[in-house]
């Protein structure tokens, strides 16, 4: 008798401490802005679909948050040989895969699930290559193929690359998302069963996070991993709530629907600021907004008329009206907060006057031009009708005729990266805090060609020397200094006529406690917390 | 009868090979492809752009595409989401439980109170009440659903916390779904205060959904109710000394509510569409929402797949009402 009450007693301790442990499990919720194509940041191009899968996954570096530092992850430690061709990665040992009723794996990570990682995205006849429409945009588009020598495995815990020539950018580009290392026993298992696809919907991978459900464009549910090798989570469960419209996303975020909501228009930011409950973060975006001018077709093939234009255009009014408070005037092609930034440049200054006498000294008189700007809202540009109506009144001044034009999104970049405009907006926001990642994609001879990426059509070699030369040597020191004489190359010639570095707006609960505001992009809940 | 289910059943195929092929035209007049629109501003060189196009199938010519497409629909193969790469038929019944929830409620809504409403205008035709429910009518039909919403939104959810903001339960529930209809599997959950989260969370936008059917059907009973109440049998049963309450329930309800239920009926259709910027606004996830995306992406298979399921739904709830139409109505049973 004595015995069957005191088991009861422990019985109803035992619940009473479980429920109280239950009550006390707290959940962080984020509205996100749309639904993800599925969970393998592989195949993914859109920053929804990374945000969602990156809970779930670790990649060999990562970049520390809030920062576009590289920092050890999967990998505690790496070396580079002194040709800058190898890279040995010196795996963890500690670290483990999640589980799901899917699979449960029977080892710890090592160096066979990173080479199964990326030979699915390298290695056309790997059984993995095509699964899911196998299109690694990432992959390809870091040139990765025409990189990777080889990836051998030198023991359980130790894992090589071999690349074809020396590149500095290498170990960012590992830190990036489609660099997520995946679990080749998973995969494997997944094969087996016939199901491969489940690889990339049901995702399992190392992070702080194991993804628990996916209710289509609703919700997507995880729970905090209590083995990741960095400490279990302070939160126990993330959930993102689907939210594709912004004024109903900060609608929930002030009614409390939700902790944390990105993307807020710029006008709702000052009621934002203002409500007691709620706190905005902000961040220096990793990226540059900029009017490029055709420098194959004159007259903006005259580096003088180019510089004229830079004269000719009011780029404070532009940043107040447009921005309204949230970017800053750019100067060079790269942001701020990206090392070898040379600040010593000193930007062409708005004086219509001198603008108006280089034109005519260069004899251009009654130009007639187009201009084309973005049919679309971007994260460097708000709004580039706007802009392109403000700069086409400054021309005017100066009786330039700029007419405004703009297609279709897709059409509208597929045409421009072919050079049928003679001045014409983009942007581009960073991928890898990497200089190269900016100078080299946007600017370099190479992405001059038609369908590549420097709309300027600017091929100047002594930029390109210094840029080619600059993404091959892994000196820091060395390398900033190549990239500043490129800036002065850059600001001397003006193919563009830059526009501005947006800033990056969050705004959240006051109650989360620790999230930053990471430079590239992706939103990152490890390490958050969330008060009360 | 059977003469008239014949002849509709009949001009089925045709119908359905008719929306295939606006579909697919119409999706293909829109600039842009799926690869293009993944690139964003990085692009991508031309010759990787043609070799992804070929591994979709899209450098064919549009007829052999159209012809492989009707192929494969006759089969029963709706084909892959080009962006999620899972089969749009099993897309599309995840995400239709929730319209056709959302779309059940916005009926209850629309009948509950557009009944009674037209039925008391038309008894008391000329009045204040009729004026009044007339003019709502007007502007339930004529404000556009975004502004409609968002003003709930605003109104209800941000400045009086009445009701959520979007969605379809309070994010503290978790459970597995059954029928996919979250005020059942809300119930079937037995987790407290669930199926009130579920049911607080269809309140606006079956409200925002419903308010054009609802002004439709208002004013097609008061019409309808109108027309009955003049009519002779209805004088007759009045002088024979019948109350009102008999009158009206019992001898003009029945009859005025024939072109009423087929009106109902035939709201389908304008739910469906409305369906798609109600779903947007309140991140509904139902096949509304579904479909506005897989335009913004180019989703060809899901849009033409989604398309031609929600115009076959529509097919067969019209053709319903039109048997029950014959039902109801004798004398159209005896032609």
């Amino acid at each position: 008798m004595k015995r069957q009450l005191l088991g009861a007693v422990a019985l109803g301790v035992a619940v009473a401490f479980g429920m109280a442990l239950s009550a006390q499990a707290k959940t962080l919720k984020y509205c996100s802005e749309g639904s993800p194509e599925n969970f393998n940041p592989q195949i993914n191009t859109t920053g929804t679909s990374f945000d969602a899968a990156y809970p779930v996954f670790n990649r060999l570096v990562e970049f520390k948050p809030g920062t576009t530092t590289v920092v050890p992850a999967l990998a505690a430690s790496w070396s580079v040989s002194d040709d800058g061709l190898t890279y040995t990665f010196h795996l963890r040992k500690d670290v483990k895969f999640h589980s799901s009723k899917l699979f449960k794996p029977t080892r710890n990570f090592d160096a066979d699930d990173v080479i199964a990682t990326f030979n699915r995205m390298w290695k056309a006849d790997d059984p993995y290559a095509k699964v899911s429409g196998g299109a690694y945009d990432y992959f390809n588009d870091m040139g990765m193929p025409d990189l990777l020598q080889s990836i051998d495995k030198v023991d359980e815990h130790t894992v090589k690359f071999t690349l074809k020539k020396p590149n500095a950018p290498f170990i960012a580009d590992l830190a990036m998302d489609f660099a997520a290392i995946h679990s080749k026993e998973y995969m494997d298992a997944m094969l087996k069963k016939g199901t491969p696809e489940m690889v990339d919907q049901m995702p399992i991978g190392t992070g702080p996070f194991e993804f628990v459900s996916y209710q289509k464009d609703a919700v997507i549910r995880y729970r905090a991993f209590p083995a990741y090798f960095r400490g279990k989570q302070k939160i126990d469960h993330l959930v993102f709530a689907i939210t594709p419209d912004a004024a109903v996303r900060m609608a929930k975020l002030q009614a409390g629907e939700c902790d944390i909501a990105p993307y807020p228009n710029p006008a709702d930011l000052a009621k934002l600021m203002a409500d007691p409950k709620l706190k905005v973060l902000h961040q220096e975006g990793l990226n540059v907004g900029y009017l490029a001018f055709n420098t194959q077709k004159p007259p903006f093939d005259k580096k003088e008329v180019r510089q004229a234009l830079n004269m000719a255009i009011d780029k404070a009014a532009i940043v107040k009206a447009v921005y309204q408070g949230a970017g800053q005037p750019a100067k060079n092609p790269i942001p701020p907060t990206i090392w070898s930034y040379n600040n010593d440049i000193q930007p062409w200054p708005y004086d219509p006057a001198k603008a108006a006498q280089m034109l005519k000294e260069a004899g251009v008189t009654s130009l007639q031009t187009d201009l084309w700007y973005m049919p679309v809202q971007r994260p460097y540009n708000p709004d580039a009708k706007k802009i392109a109506e403000m700069i086409q009144a400054d021309l005017a001044k100066l009786g330039i005729t700029a007419e405004l034009k703009t297609f279709e999104w897709g059409e509208y970049r597929k045409r421009l990266q072919a050079g049928e405009d003679q001045m014409g907006m983009l942007g581009w926001t960073g991928d890898n805090g990497d200089p190269d990642n900016f100078m080299g994609v946007l600017l370099s001879c190479t992405s001059a060609r038609p369908g590549g990426q420097n709309i300027a059509k600017w091929c100047n070699k002594e930029f390109s020397d210094l840029i080619e030369k600059a993404a091959e040597i892994s000196d820091v020191k060395k390398r900033t200094e190549l990239y500043k004489k490129a800036q002065v190359i850059f600001h001397e010639e003006a193919p563009w006529f830059p526009i501005a570095h947006s800033v990056v707006y969050m705004p959240m609960s006051k109650k989360v406690i620790g999230y930053k505001v990471h430079p590239l992009g992706t939103h990152i809940f490890e390490g958050v917390d969330i008060a009360g | 009868m059977l003469r008239f289910l014949f002849t509709r059943l009949s001009l089925i195929v045709p119908t359905f090979l008719g929306i295939v092929f606006i579909a697919f035209i119409l999706i293909h007049l829109v600039p842009g492809d799926p690869v293009e629109v993944r690139m964003g501003e990085r692009g991508i060189a031309p010759a990787r752009h043609a070799q992804l196009l070929h591994e979709m199938g899209l450098d064919r010519p549009l007829y052999a595409q159209f012809a492989s497409y009707v192929g494969e629909v006759l089969h029963g193969d709706l084909g892959t989401s080009l962006i999620t790469h899972r089969p749009v038929l099993d897309e599309f019944l995840d995400l239709f439980p929730a319209t056709l929830e959302l779309a059940i409620y916005a009926t209850l809504f629309a009948v509950l109170i557009g009944l009674p409403a037209g039925m008391l205008a038309a008894m008391r035709r000329g009045s204040a009440f009729d004026h009044v429910v007339m003019g709502v009518s007007v502007s339930g039909s004529s404000l556009p659903i975004f502004v409609w919403g968002l003003l709930l939104i605003l109104t209800f959810s941000v400045n009086l916390h009445w009701t959520p903001v979007s969605g379809r339960i309070d994010l503290d529930y978790d459970f597995d779904t059954v029928t996919g209809f979250m005020t059942i599997d809300s119930l079937l959950s037995d987790q407290e205060g669930a199926f009130a989260s579920a049911l607080g969370h269809l309140i606006l936008p079956a409200i925002v959904l419903g308010t054009i059917p609802l002004a439709i059907i208002a004013r097609m009973t008061r019409s309808a109710m109108l027309e009955v109440l003049g009519e002779d049998y209805i004088r007759t049963a009045r002088a024979k000394g019948l109350g009102s309450f008999r009158v009206i329930a019992i001898h003009a309800l029945r009859n005025a509510m024939i072109p009423v239920v087929t009106v109902i009926g035939l709201q389908v259709g304008t739910l469906m569409g409305g369906a798609i910027l109600t779903e947007t606004i309140f991140s509904w996830p139902g096949v509304g929402k579904w479909l506005v995306e897989s335009i913004r992406r180019r989703d060809y298979p899901a849009l033409q797949g989604g398309m031609l399921l929600i115009a076959s739904l529509v097919m067969a709830v019209n053709l319903l009402v039109d048997l029950l139409y014959g039902v109801l109505n004798p004398r159209i049973r005896r032609r």
